[in-house]
């Protein structure tokens, strides 16, 4: 018997939809895994589950029972526990505080010594102790998953989503983790765990299902499952070849060198861990890896906009691992960020406006700090045209245009000025087959006239189709560097999840 | 084709000018009710506010003549606005500005006028701009916020010209505390007989001309709207936001003085206590009303010159409180960055409706498109499995 | 010294009932300039309750009522609406400033009131007779002695109950309020309901407490100074007490060192307490508990 049915669940985010007729049943006691690619579908599911959306057409039942969840409150009351991948602990406060936060058995007057003993024993029973006076800022990341799957408890859950609870954590930790979920479904609650690594669904679930482009393709028990190429298969699904005629690369003199490089973050966790690498002019060369393992801060340090603490970059022969993004950009290097929206354009200025970010300063675009706007002009609805941006006319504002329309104009922009080195970083993420196909071919062009391209892309096809040389990313390491004739899906898949 | 992207350029004024003009509308509703509240015939005050002035040539002087403070005054806010940062201290910049230019005006005398007035005018500027540009270094060095900083920085402003008026740059030959007048060869000439009307008009059309080419013509400019919109982008694309606001703080400041200066010297032609009034804050009122843009500047400055100018006639023929002007103000402060309240209503909802109803319907097509890619997914895998279990 | 004693205490009554009462709004995550536009309309109504009904307790109420209008005003058009709270302060205020006038020349100028009644010190008992801090702290005002509680109420709201909780962790990571049930924009409008009241009380204790009139502009930037007060102490009741302490000692010392006759112009003492506000906001440089999302409002999903 189902303990959790959710039947023809579709979501729709304007014109976008996330979900569509989704259709899952989870059993009381055992762990279910989610699967899916980045954008599958699988956060709004479970964000519906949660009452934090709610879905556009469907119904959820709880053993047996019709859900209707208005707010997480409703469905913490039903309980229904949450673990977003982004904790959601308030750092400036204790442990217990968190813990207590917003239940509405609290009473006016807190009695935090009291939750905490009634806390920090039921953390025991569960063997995952925690101080609970310990400010949340001065815990491991690891010891905030545990306060977050405690906070959950407490409020008496018996089905716990976990939303890719591994991402973030170190390969000891995980396995602990593991072990905590085995010990709570011993206790009969229900687990459903999101997911886009392989290992950690065969070490630790029951069942999976899949999802791909917001729909359920298949449900099954995971003792079925042959080997992680066969999930690979079904999150990815066989694509449409997208046919490049990529012409073998004969490598130019070397353009970017970095050696060594090291980044911690202000939390001194250590994101990026002695990087190595080189790309010769007229190569391509992908980084590959799950989200988050070191790549943004790679290309941020490349670019200037953070600094290594140690390690050089060099580009050409100079090391620029110190200079201002200004000095960076001048020196001919182009940057398609990652996130165009909040990065990589300005959505209240106009197209013409927008397409001068870079070069502005330069001549003919300006002289003596006068903006030559009737030659910027010709200029722009040149690149308009080049790049083929579907737009009424150039002074259109830039937030009124198609997300594949936006991009195209960025990646004219940035290659506009004919760079030396481009980064580009998941320049195709949410464009249809048109635009990504158009983009990944201009990025060919970009080689064979003799740039140095670095193509960060969390899509294995993408890498694998346009990279001279691929560079696997795991937890700010590089795990290996495969040329693209060895390169296969599983090789990848396993070096990307391998432990380091 | 010239002709089409001539219409499309008027119809996107129309555009950008409806909801301020829809505000103002609703804005004069509402004070109709609250004089109608306080007891006082609406119409009436309406009708000498709005058409008393613009019958003369007299009223028309006036009009003109709080145009040009308000100009300066709202430039400065905007200046500062398009960097990102908010600039509540058009106040004390002015006092600055006055009080520098003052100084200059009542001294040097002989100069010709020619020398004498560019020297006021300098002055003026110059001091504002420093002023300005301390709040923007306290930000930058300390992290001070420049809301609250600029804000006391126009009391310390206000007590500081008391201050001089008291004591150094006290009129002898007077009880009051003022200063002495303005020498006249400091003095920007009047243009209009009777009325107060006088050539700072052309500054102040110029310091509007000098704002458009700024922002919209120069790399200067566009830095300073590029990190005013989204730093992260300003961030992306190489520029120093800390720069470019200390620039954008010190020109807004700038011109606050300069208002200051032609303000003291020209109207009020001495300095006295509490002489900058309002003038600060109309300025902001005059800055969101027009948008922020040139044009939408000039135009509403002299709608708040008309209104400001009519206040105290309105005052004494409709016996309504000349204050009500700065409620006014802070209602269309209010209804223009609060845009969103027409948003909100049941129109908004319906629309929302009929949107995703259409956005289903096109989804609905690629959806059995996909599917069936799905479906054919699934197939391939299963005989793939099956080869897979086969060996 | 005496003297001196008084009179800062005098002036650190209205700031601390503005600070302390802001402090849950801005902990909240809402950063509200209109204070001082608060502030000017409780002080013109509680002279003009006072006025009508004779007594100055009617008049703080009167006030409060006022200002709870106003905030409301603030809190749909900066919550619900998401204006920009900074500029819809200056709104608020500006607003203030027309209605007072108004009102003033109304109501009171016309009709030629010069003083309405006040409130009067009520002294404490034998704690009244303590040398030199006796006639200080324990001859005052309602209000007055409001404030002291209200130093201890704030920090025990804010450290020991679930309210004060939930406001802590609101202005800190809104999102994760809302995934534990906390409705976020209700503990916003309610915040700054609150703020409201307070700011109406302090203004009153200014016209009322102090003057027994109204004068335009009488505020003169203490609802600046408050919310200066708010950030200077670091966000916590004990640090807002401190700060307001400090401010009004500056603004004690200016009245006292413009009556001594000091080489220094009596002008520049009136600028002693803005220039505090200013130097205080400079040195504040940890920030340890200043709300992450203040000024930003939140949207759900």
């Amino acid at each position: 018997m189902a303990i959790l049915e959710m039947k023809h669940v579709s979501k729709y985010f304007g014109k976008v939809a996330a979900n569509v007729d989704v259709n899952l049943s989870v059993e009381q006691g055992e762990v279910h895994a989610l699967l899916g690619e980045n954008g599958a579908g699988k956060s709004t599911l479970m964000n519906i589950l949660y009452g934090l959306y709610e879905q556009s057409s469907g119904h959820i039942y709880l053993n047996g029972e019709r859900l209707k969840l208005r707010n997480p409150k409703d469905a913490i009351n039903k309980g229904i526990g949450m673990v977003h991948q982004h904790f959601m602990l308030v750092p400036t406060l204790t442990v217990i505080e968190n813990v207590v936060l917003g239940m509405d058995s609290n009473h006016a007057i807190l009695d935090l010594k009291k939750s905490a003993e009634e806390f920090a024993e039921m953390a025991k029973n569960y063997d995952m102790p925690i101080d609970p006076w310990a400010k949340v800022s001065s815990l491991s990341v690891g010891q905030q998953q545990r306060a977050e799957i405690l906070k959950a408890l407490y409020r008496k859950a018996s089905i716990l989503i976990l939303d890719e609870p591994t991402a973030v954590l170190t390969p000891q930790e995980a396995t602990a983790l593991f072990d905590v979920i085995r010990r709570l479904t011993a206790e009969k609650l229900t687990i459903i765990l999101i997911s886009h690594k392989m290992n950690e669904i065969m070490a630790v679930c029951n069942r999976c299902t899949v999802l791909r482009q917001g729909r359920v393709v298949a449900t099954m028990p995971v003792s079925e499952i042959q080997d992680a190429s066969q999930l690979a298969e079904l999150m990815v699904g066989q694509q449409v070849k997208l046919t490049m005629d990529k012409k073998p690369s004969t490598p130019g003199p070397c353009v970017l060198k970095v050696q060594n490089i090291s980044y911690k973050d202000k939390h001194k966790v250590s994101r990026l861990n002695k990087v190595s690498f080189q790309i010769h002019a007229g190569e391509i060369v992908g980084i590959c890896g799950v989200d988050g393992n070191g790549q943004s801060e790679l290309v941020r340090c490349i670019t200037g906009l953070i600094h290594p603490s140690e390690g050089q970059i060099l580009l050409g022969a100079e090391d620029i691992s110190k200079e201002h993004t200004s000095e960076i950009l001048k020196k001919g290097v182009s940057h398609i960020p990652e996130d165009r929206h909040k990065m990589g354009m300005i959505m209240d200025m106009s197209i013409n406006e927008n397409l001068i970010l870079m070069s502005f300063h330069q001549k003919p675009f300006s002289k003596n700090k006068l903006l030559n706007w009737k030659w910027i002009r010709s200029h722009n609805e040149d690149i308009v045209e080049t790049y083929n941006v579907k737009t009424p006319d150039i002074y259109e504002r830039a937030g009124n245009l198609s997300g594949g329309n936006q991009q195209k104009f960025v990646v004219g922009r940035e290659l506009d000025r004919k760079p030396a080195l481009l980064v580009a970083m998941h320049p195709a993420r949410g464009l249809d087959i048109g635009a990504t196909k158009f983009i990944q071919q201009r990025l060919l062009e970009e080689s064979e006239r003799g740039a140095a391209v670095l193509l960060v892309s969390t899509e294995l096809d993408e890498i694998m189709e346009l990279s001279d040389r691929i560079v696997v990313m795991n937890s700010g390491n590089v795990v290996g560097i495969v040329n693209q004739a060895e390169a296969t899906r599983e090789r990848l898949g396993l070096m990307m999840a391998s432990e380091v | 084709m010239n002709e089409t992207k001539k219409n499309n350029a008027i119809f996107k004024t129309l555009k950008a000018a409806y909801y301020p003009l829809f505000a103002l509308l609703i804005a004069l509703i509402l004070m109709a009710f609250i004089i109608k509240l306080m007891g006082y015939d609406p119409l009436n005050a309406y009708q000498v506010l709005f058409t008393s002035s613009i019958k003369s040539a007299y009223g028309w002087g006036e009009t003109l003549a709080m145009a040009i403070a308000l100009i300066f005054s709202a430039l400065s806010f905007s200046i500062a606005d398009r960097s990102g940062l908010i600039n509540l201290g058009a106040s004390g910049q002015l006092y600055m500005g006055g009080i520098a230019g003052m100084l200059v005006a009542t001294n040097f005398e002989g100069l010709p006028s020619i020398i004498h007035i560019p020297l006021v005018l300098i002055a003026g500027g110059l001091t504002g701009a420093a002023f300005g540009a301390i709040a923007s270094l306290l930000k930058n060095q300390f992290g001070a916020s420049e809301v609250v900083t600029t804000m006391m920085f126009n009391y310390i402003a206000m007590h500081f010209c008391t201050y001089l008026i008291s004591g150094p740059m006290k009129n002898p030959a007077s009880d009051l505390a003022q200063s002495k007048s303005a020498l006249p060869s400091a003095v920007l000439p009047l243009l209009l007989k009777g009325t107060r009307l006088h050539a700072g008009i052309f500054i102040a059309i110029a310091a509007i001309l000098f704002y458009y080419i700024l922002m919209y013509h120069t790399t200067v400019g566009y830095q300073m709207r590029v990190v005013g919109m989204n730093p992260k982008v300003g961030e992306y694309a190489g520029l120093k936001i800390k720069t470019n606001q200390l620039l954008a703080m010190a020109i807004a400041g700038g011109m606050a003085g300069l208002g200051g200066a032609i303000q003291a010297t020209v109207i009020d032609v001495r300095l006295t206590i509490d002489w900058v009034g309002n003038l600060g804050f109309d300025g902001l009122a005059v800055a969101f009303l027009g948008g922020h843009s040139p044009i939408g500047i000039a135009i509403s400055s002299v709608f708040f010159g008309l209104l400001l100018s009519s206040a105290n006639k309105m005052e004494m023929l409709a016996k309504v409180p000349s204050s009500v002007v700065f409620l006014f103000q802070g209602i269309i402060i209010a209804l223009i960055i609060g845009r969103r309240i027409f948003q909100l209503g049941l129109i908004a909802k319906w629309k929302s409706n009929y949107q995703n109803k259409k956005s289903e319907a096109s989804d609905l097509l690629e959806m059995t498109r996909d599917a069936e890619k799905t479906k054919q997914d699934a197939l391939a895998l299963k005989q793939m499995t099956k080869k897979g279990s086969e060996e | 010294m005496e003297e001196f004693l008084v009179s800062v205490f005098k002036m650190a009554v209205p700031l601390l009932l503005c600070s302390l009462g802001t402090l849950f709004s801005e902990k909240a995550g809402t950063v509200n300039i209109g204070l001082e536009g608060s502030m000017l309309t409780g002080a013109l109504f509680g002279v003009l309750g006072s006025y009508w009904t004779g007594s100055p307790y009617i008049g703080a109420l009167i006030a409060m009522t006022s200002c709870v209008v106003l905030s409301l005003v603030f809190a749909f058009f900066t919550v619900t609406i998401r204006a920009n709270q900074i500029v819809m302060g200056v709104a608020i205020n500006t607003i203030a400033t027309g209605l007072t006038i108004s009102l003033n020349r109304i109501f009171l100028t016309s009709a030629s009131v010069v003083k309405v009644n006040g409130f009067k010190s009520i002294p404490i008992p034998f704690l009244n007779k303590i040398p030199v801090i006796g006639e200080v702290l324990f001859d005052q005002t309602v209000p007055a002695y409001f404030a002291y509680i209200l130093v201890f109420l704030t920090w025990f709201v804010y450290s020991k109950t679930d309210l004060g909780l939930r406001i802590r962790a609101v202005g800190e990571y809104p999102a994760a309020c809302d995934t534990v049930g906390i409705n976020v924009a209700r503990l916003r409008y309610s915040t700054l309901l609150y703020g409201g009241i307070m700011a109406g009380l302090a203004g009153a204790y200014i016209s009322t407490g102090q003057l027994s009139a109204f004068s335009e502009g009488m505020i003169s930037g203490r609802g600046f100074t408050a919310y200066a007060a708010v950030i200077f102490g670091n966000f916590t009741p004990l640090g807002v007490f401190r700060s307001c302490m400090i401010f009004a000692v500056g603004m004690g010392l200016q009245y006292r060192l413009q009556a001594m006759d000091t080489p220094v112009s009596y002008y520049f003492w009136m600028m002693l307490p803005y220039i505090i506000t200013i130097v205080a906001l400079c040195m504040y440089r940890k920030r340890s508990n200043a709300p992450k999302y203040s000024g930003i409002p939140y949207v759900k999903g």
